[in-house]
């Protein structure tokens, strides 16, 4: 691997000036070589440093995503942010084209949920050279982005595609990944949640695919195939022998959705039968969710098309505390994109520093493991949970009364503490 | 309405022995007389169907499958304990046969009666895409539009959340639920959802008209327009158009994300819910849950001349089947909603009454809401509490 990454840094050096000719010979090997290898985290681009994109979004995504940048100065972490904003009000693709495209060129991003697009280009300059859109495809590497949540208007019309779906889509991440478990210091009904959601991403009832034949008649159409479903469950299966977890159900509505969720039951069962030490069953989704409210405790890793996913991992979140608290994670072969698991806006919260900076900074943990800076996270991590526990740091969402601000500073003054050398103010 | 039922019973009575020769007059007096009766629910009210001879009458049983016939049993005790004047006509439905002969004579008994208490029949899905659900066939061929399921927080049961009280109006016929799936293209699946502005409109008139009769202040309508924005951009419409109409109601909207989330965190904000069919599953499932499971919500499928009653989560309770461990509760709370139907008022209100009196007795739940009563003991009990309250009944 480090003779791969010389090779890489020597024909990043020699590119202005190579052209077509040696550049292009060397970098398919190392394409090849690297996709056999597991996986590794995204090449530190020059002093150790790496270029994440940052989608700001509407709603409570840009104070929220200030304050991770505020957080991650003062932890001296190595990594710098792109910020591309998108306005979701805006009809033309342009905006969310180029958000795309600084994400391929990136790879990590962290997004708040899209509402106001205006494109700031806020890269270093010595960046500028190597922020070329070639990029990506000379070094299979894992890019990951982190997002704010995109609103969707839905009074414009069906012509205006939803701009995360969008992101999703063109960047092909299909499996969305929740960790849904009881965090300590807040109050909930049920104890001892531990539930991993692994959500088809891309196609099922979201892809906006619906016409009106007849007028009055509305045929919206959800698509399932079998290539997409193999490889949710293969990724499915894989997550759940990695994290050491026992049991693994699919959900669907097989008895109603014969062919749709039939195929994507059968892939499971067919990618299940190649992990005899994992568990396989599954539930109908309407029995899911009332066994998901009375005893949550029963689910270890749940697998299960788009909208099933969207309905369940909402019901979970507000199993364990509600929106503020929990982060997602979006991931493709390609690239990654964190952000908050139940993709709220928070219209209504915003700039009243009132909201849970806790999902959105734990996103950026899980940002921070996936570069494969785990010192980082887990010092951030740590300090997370020893404020969340103390209860006059709660936001109102969690039936407290503190501020936006006083929960990061108590989570920077817990760094500082406990762990080494951090920026000199607080 | 006295000589169409005059009528109709006259036709009836002549069917057996005049079949052939005067079967089409019968047909033609039935038409008229049924034609007359549809021109009546077009003005919002359901006429029950007409008492039989002898001041009884006559509703359909379907038992279905699992803990289906051994509850139903349990209802046919209790009424003729308590000397209800309920026939029932009891139509099996074998849901392991692939024509659908038995399904249609159980819709054929339906329209005949007009009323039903059934069971949930079992939806064995590895058989083939061609042989559709059964429960499906029934509503689809009764045309229930409507799927009401009141949840209430039940005196006696333990739950996380207290004093709940939501009624969620799911639409019942079209879709998700529609069953147009095809394969163009081998591995590759689209399965229609249909949304139409009729049921739309119709759906979303019913709960408007619901929260009015019952002096409910909010209609949420429960949606996922972001993303299906034609489909239930449409159905919000249509909803938003109800609502002018009704403007002592107020009406308004949420993400079915999010109504789950606030469901599990805050349920107490929610009135009344309509919404299309699969969020209607999933949201009466999390209900369901959140009053104390699906052994004690019962569920009506109303449509504008047929009313089938059965619990709320059309659970079939394989595992459970047969072992006298099943809560009764949510079939005799079912079969109270059809005696309310059927305007014995004085009848349903009595078996709730003792129904909610053996609810507060810890000792008497069953295993789904943490007791160890079996379900005879809390039938028995039912009944005994019919007796001491109750007027004259058959000794026990």
């Amino acid at each position: 691997m480090a003779a791969a990454r010389s090779v890489l840094s020597l024909s990043r050096i020699l590119q202005p000036w190579s052209g077509v000719t040696g550049g292009t010979v060397i970098r398919p090997v190392l394409c090849s070589r690297r996709e056999k290898t597991t996986y590794t985290p995204p090449p530190a681009k020059y002093g150790g440093r790496h270029t994440v994109t940052l989608i700001p979004g509407d709603g409570i995504g840009p104070e929220l995503l200030n304050h991770v940048r505020e957080l991650f100065r003062f932890c001296c972490v190595p990594v710098d942010f792109e910020v591309v904003t998108v306005d979701s009000s805006v009809v033309s693709e342009d905006e969310i084209n180029n958000a795309v495209t600084a994400i391929r060129r990136n790879g990590v991003a962290l997004k708040g949920r899209l509402l106001w697009v205006m494109f700031v280009l806020g890269v270093c300059s010595y960046l500028i050279m190597f922020c070329n859109s070639s990029i990506h495809y000379y070094y299979c590497v894992f890019c990951s982005f982190i997002a704010g949540n995109i609103e969707t208007n839905h009074n414009l019309p069906p012509s205006h595609k939803s701009r995360n779906n969008l992101l999703r889509t063109s960047l092909d991440l299909y499996a969305n990944v929740m960790h849904c478990q009881t965090l300590p210091g807040v109050q909930t009904r049920h104890k001892d949640i531990d539930i991993i959601i692994i959500r088809e991403n891309t196609e099922g009832e979201y892809s906006s695919l619906e016409h009106e034949n007849v007028p009055g008649v509305v045929e919206s159409l959800k698509i399932i195939t079998r290539v997409n479903s193999l490889r949710i469950a293969e990724y499915a299966f894989k997550l759940a022998r990695e994290k050491g977890r026992r049991r693994v159900t699919a959900v669907h509505k097989a008895n109603i959705m014969k062919l749709g969720d039939g195929l994507f039951l059968q892939c499971c069962k067919e990618v299940a039968a190649g992990y005899p030490d994992i568990a396989f069953d599954n539930m109908i989704v309407d029995n899911t969710t009332m066994q998901l409210v009375s005893k949550p405790q029963q689910f270890d890793v749940m697998v299960m098309p788009n909208l099933y996913g969207n309905v369940v991992s909402n019901v979970c979140a507000g199993l364990v505390g509600g929106p503020g608290l929990v982060p997602g994670a979006n991931y493709g072969k390609n690239y990654a994109v964190f952000e908050t698991a139940t993709r709220n806006t928070g219209k209504s919260i915003a700039n009243k520093n009132v909201a849970n900076p806790t999902a959105t900074l734990l996103a950026s943990c899980l940002m921070l493991d996936h570069l494969g800076l785990v010192d980082y996270a887990s010092m951030i991590r740590k300090a997370i949970f020893k404020t969340l526990s103390e209860t006059r740091l709660h936001t109102a969402d969690i039936g407290g009364l503190a501020t936006t601000s006083e929960v990061v500073q108590s989570i920077m003054r817990e760094v500082q503490k406990t762990g080494p050398l951090t920026s000199e103010y607080i | 309405m006295a000589t169409s039922r005059a009528l109709l019973s006259l036709s009836r009575s002549l069917q057996p022995g005049w079949g052939g020769r005067l079967g089409s007059a019968v047909k033609v007096s039935g038409a008229a007389a049924s034609s007359r009766r549809d021109k009546s629910t077009h003005t919002g009210q359901i006429i029950p169907p007409p008492a039989r001879y002898g001041g009884r009458h006559t509703v359909t049983l379907i038992p279905g499958d699992g803990i289906g016939p051994e509850l139903l049993n349990h209802v046919r005790e209790l009424f003729r304990f308590s000397c209800v004047p309920v026939d029932f006509e009891v139509v099996n439905v074998n849901s392991s046969l692939t024509n659908e002969d038995d399904i249609n004579n159980a819709i054929t008994a339906i329209r005949r009666n007009g009323v039903a208490l059934k069971g949930n029949i079992e939806t064995n899905h590895t058989l083939p895409p061609s042989h559709k659900s059964r429960n499906n066939l029934l509503r689809t061929g009764l045309d229930l539009y409507a799927n009401v399921m009141h949840c209430q927080s039940l005196p006696g049961v333990q739950t996380r959340h207290k004093n709940i009280d939501i009624i969620i109006i799911r639409e019942n016929t079209e879709g998700e639920y529609s069953s147009l799936e095809h394969e163009s293209v081998p591995g590759v699946v689209e399965s229609l959802k249909i949304i139409t502005r009729n049921n739309s409109l119709r759906i979303a008139d019913y709960a408007f008209r619901l929260a009015r009769e019952k002096g409910r202040r909010r209609v949420t309508a429960v949606h996922k327009a972001n993303i299906m924005k034609l489909a239930d951009g449409l159905f919000l419409q249509c909803c938003k158009e109800v609502a002018s109409g009704y403007p002592d109601i107020t009406f308004d909207s949420m993400i079915v994300d999010n109504t789950t989330m606030q469901l599990v965190s805050k349920p107490h904000q929610f009135d009344v819910m309509v919404m299309p069919n699969l969020y209607g599953n999933v949201v009466s499932n999390v209900c369901a849950g959140l009053v104390g499971g699906p052994g004690l919500v019962p569920g009506a499928n109303l449509g504008s001349d047929y009313a089938v009653f059965e619990t709320a989560t059309r659970n079939t309770g394989k595992s459970i089947a047969g072992r006298n461990i099943a809560n009764p509760t949510a079939m005799l709370l079912a079969s109270c909603l059809m005696l309310d139907h059927l305007k014995l008022h004085a009848y349903a209100s009595m078996i709730r009454s003792s129904i909610f009196t053996t609810m507060n007795e810890t000792q008497l739940h069953t295993a789904d809401i943490g007791g160890q009563g079996t379900t005879s003991e809390v039938v028995q009990s039912i009944m005994r509490n019919i007796q001491s309250g109750g007027p004259l009944t058959t000794e026990l």
